[in-house]
């Protein structure tokens, strides 16, 4: 043990999803990103993109580990950074969705094409390529389900994997307008 | 409507820092700046300071900011000017002062390109600026001066950079005035004090029988009306208070409350008393490693409250049983409000038994030394230094190790803004550059440097400066001819092998001095200390006085590293238990 670990010694790290409303400005990620790699913390998973092209707003929906200790401090820290506006902690505020997409290409040929498929079909994967010797799939859902369904395909043959992280919203008729409109237009 | 597109870009950008209060610039001319310098050349509205090198720049500037309360503000040249300048916007960030830099940048069309001078400078800034700005279209550039103004002074302080492309500073604009709301989030930076929260404490605060209060630099960030109030709660809850080494000076030194400094080097009375407390007020403070030795038996039968402008300094290292996070001084009118209210004092517990202890700690005298013999000892230096200078307005400046230790022990401070030291960087060669702006900013009062002679040489370019605009500073080098602070960690925690902290080849100081055509004393032995004091401090222009001090001399008292608050060692006698292996890995 450290002797200069906190206080806070027993508690166990969880994975958190943090969904925040910042400026759509150069240098607004690498700032995000710098928080975490320069305080040490993790990104398990990312993603930003526009979301309001008036205002001028992105969503980067992100996940990470730490205790209650770090994920506080991992919001705050995030809440100093001048063109963040909003930071959510979706796992703490209730029910949510968390939603990936993936796009899995297999290059596989012979017998094993139609068990490639039936794969596909049970997962639900729309098959946007193919090739005599190869597909490529979409997926979309939670993460675990797309492990699994990468896990399957890998087992299959070749593949070439892209990820878009996890995209992320609450449930239920909680809205964020009224925090959005706080922000003035830029 | 046809819009007036009447000057440039620069001329702009000086005009927004007048708009914005600003009397004095530090910079250092280069390619990517001249249409600024342009700008500045006929204005009679702004000084520009020539320094001697960025980082000094900023550290005039912090010195100027921390000494005013007013935003510093800094100009220095695209490439090299803005990395020489990154150290003091990094010192500037971890001390939370307001500082503004506007760097030069290659044209707009060659960045990106490796030009002549180019670096990526809001890149390299991003992690050690609250914010920063690359200026791409002239059209915002009013805006984003303004606006960087609002960010730097207002929450919790700290440095913003301003990245100007040379193009962007010759571009014809229309000058747009300060608007009254600056369009930010941060506009929403005064966050509301939660008043259930604040009944709470004050049931802990009235009700504690062995109170602390211990408080930092964000008291002296909140206005000097805050040391005030400070001072007032001390009186009425008849608390003891100590205070971090930013917070020296918010509350007086010749308070009978006022415990001195506390932390690594603090005395015996104040780390006893943070360790045995009951009720920890935290005010303005961030519970930094230097204060709080080993977490886990840091004051460990105590309720905390936490007062902080910046939510994130709560709960960050220690978990406390209140946050608040809000204005010192706004909190403070609070709680001092609430308390007066149910003032009597059948309400306030007896804290007799809890005086009395304290009072057997001071018995300990932990700031206690012997001067024997003729060798001049450091703590009597300073300690004849502030007798001299009681009665002065005197502003001290320090560089980094252990003179500014003995600065913090035995110089005494009764108000707040006196006091410019750099505390959560420790950059060594920050005295000098910042005795600069303080000067300039009260040119009629008495500024000293205390310095160590290792770093006086990290930035001594500045005496250049010093000379050029013939600001009275007064350099009183601890000459030890070691990095006293580097040794003495070597002697207890590395088997006294002195690996490369001896100073060698240390220059005549008095003819350095000479060659500047500034006055130069040198003192030896005890007996003459007084008398060149006297000199240095009747002499009119800048002085520097080479102290030749005890060279082995150790600062203590010492919380060794990895080791809490009452496990802390008075004196090389007080045999300190061997440094545990986790121990030695800290700084």
């Amino acid at each position: 043990m450290s002797v200069y670990q906190n206080n806070e010694i027993n508690e166990e790290e969880t994975s958190r999803t943090l969904s925040l409303v910042v400026d759509n400005q150069p240098g607004t990620l690498a700032r995000v990103i710098g928080l975490f790699s320069g305080r040490g913390y993790n990104i398990e998973s990312l993603n930003v993109t526009e979301i309001d092209n008036t205002r001028n707003l992105s969503r980067i929906s992100l996940v990470t580990r730490g205790t209650s200790m770090t994920i506080e401090q991992i919001k705050s820290q995030l809440l100093r950074i001048v063109p963040v506006h909003i930071v959510r902690d979706l796992t703490l505020e209730g029910p949510f969705i968390r939603s990936e997409l993936a796009l899995v290409k297999l290059i596989i040929k012979g017998a094993n094409r139609v068990e490639a498929l039936r794969v596909a079909e049970t997962f639900r994967a729309r098959t946007l390529d193919v090739t005599l010797s190869s597909f490529v799939f979409e997926l979309t859902g939670k993460p675990s389900k797309i492990d699994a369904f990468i896990e399957l395909m890998r087992s299959l043959g070749d593949t070439e994997i892209s990820r878009t992280g996890v995209s992320a919203i609450s449930r239920g008729n909680k809205s964020e307008t009224k925090l959005l409109e706080q922000i003035e237009l830029n | 409507m046809a819009i007036d597109k009447t000057i440039t870009g620069a001329e702009a950008v000086i005009t927004a820092l007048v708009e914005n209060g600003v009397e004095v610039i530090f910079g250092y001319p280069g390619g990517a700046v001249l249409p600024l310098y342009d700008a500045i050349f006929d204005n009679k509205k702004i000084k520009h300071i020539l320094v001697r090198h960025e980082q000094a720049a900023v550290h005039a500037a912090e010195g100027y900011a921390r000494s005013t309360g007013k935003v510093g503000c800094v100009l220095v040249t695209s490439g090299p000017g803005a990395t020489n300048a990154i150290t003091g916007l990094t010192d500037a960030l971890m001390d939370s002062i307001p500082v503004i830099c506007l760097s030069g940048q290659v044209p707009t069309h060659l960045i990106g390109t490796d030009a002549f001078q180019e670096a990526d400078t809001t890149g390299i800034s991003r992690p050690c600026t609250k914010h920063n700005y690359l200026v791409k279209d002239a059209d915002n550039l009013c805006d984003i001066i303004h606006e960087s103004f609002y960010i730097a002074s207002t929450g919790r302080p700290g440095p913003v950079l301003i990245d100007l492309p040379k193009d962007v500073q010759l571009t014809k604009i229309k000058y747009n005035k300060k608007r009254n709301r600056i369009k930010n989030k941060s506009s929403n930076n005064n966050p509301k004090i939660n008043m259930k929260i604040i009944t709470k404490v004050v049931d802990l605060l009235v009700n504690a029988q062995k109170p602390i209060i211990y408080a930092g630099g964000g008291v002296i960030n909140a206005g000097p009306k805050t040391s005030t109030l400070l001072t007032e709660l001390v009186d009425l809850l008849n608390s003891p208070v100590t205070l971090t080494l930013m917070g020296l000076g918010s509350v007086s030194n010749d308070n009978k409350n006022f415990l001195g400094m506390l932390g690594m080097h603090g005395t015996y009375e104040a780390n006893l008393a943070m360790h045995n407390c009951d009720v920890m007020l935290n005010v303005g403070a961030r519970f930094d490693d230097r204060v709080t030795g080993r977490l886990n038996a840091f004051a460990p039968n105590s309720k905390k409250i936490h007062i902080d402008i910046d939510k994130s300094s709560i709960n960050k290292v220690v978990s406390v049983d209140f946050g608040i996070v809000g204005d010192c001084k706004e909190v403070l009118t609070i709680l001092v409000q609430e308390i007066k209210k149910l003032h009597n004092q059948k309400i306030l517990k007896s804290k007799t038994d809890w005086w009395t202890q304290i009072k057997e700690w001071k018995k300990k005298d932990s700031l206690g030394f012997k001067q024997i013999g003729k060798n001049i000892k450091p703590q009597q230096a300073i300690k004849s230094l502030y007798n001299k200078t009681k009665s002065f307005d005197t502003f001290i400046t320090t560089e980094v190790g252990q003179h500014q230790m003995w600065a913090a022990q035995y110089f005494g401070f009764s108000k707040p803004n006196h006091w410019m030291t750099s505390g959560g960087l420790g950059t060594m060669g920050y005295g000098l550059p910042s005795s600069v702006g303080v000067q300039i900013a009260h040119p009629d009062s008495l500024v000293i440097d205390i310095s160590g002679e290792a770093s006086f040489l990290m930035n001594m370019q500045e005496l250049s400066t010093i000379v050029q605009y013939n600001l009275p500073v007064k350099i009183f080098i601890l000459n030890n001819q070691w990095m006293g602070m580097v040794r003495q960690w070597q002697e207890l925690n590395h088997g006294s092998r002195y690996s490369e902290s001896y100073t060698e080849s240390l220059p005549d100081f008095v003819l350095l001095a000479k060659s500047f055509g500034i006055k130069g004393l040198r003192v030896e032995e005890i007996d003459k200390l007084d008398s060149t004091i006297d000199e240095m401090l009747n002499t009119n222009g800048p002085v520097i006085a080479d102290i030749r001090v005890e060279k082995e001399e150790n600062c203590f008292p010492m919380i060794p590293s990895g080791a809490a608050h009452n496990e802390m060692i008075l004196g090389a006698e007080d045999k300190p238990k061997d440094t545990s292996d986790a121990g030695l890995a800290l700084v």
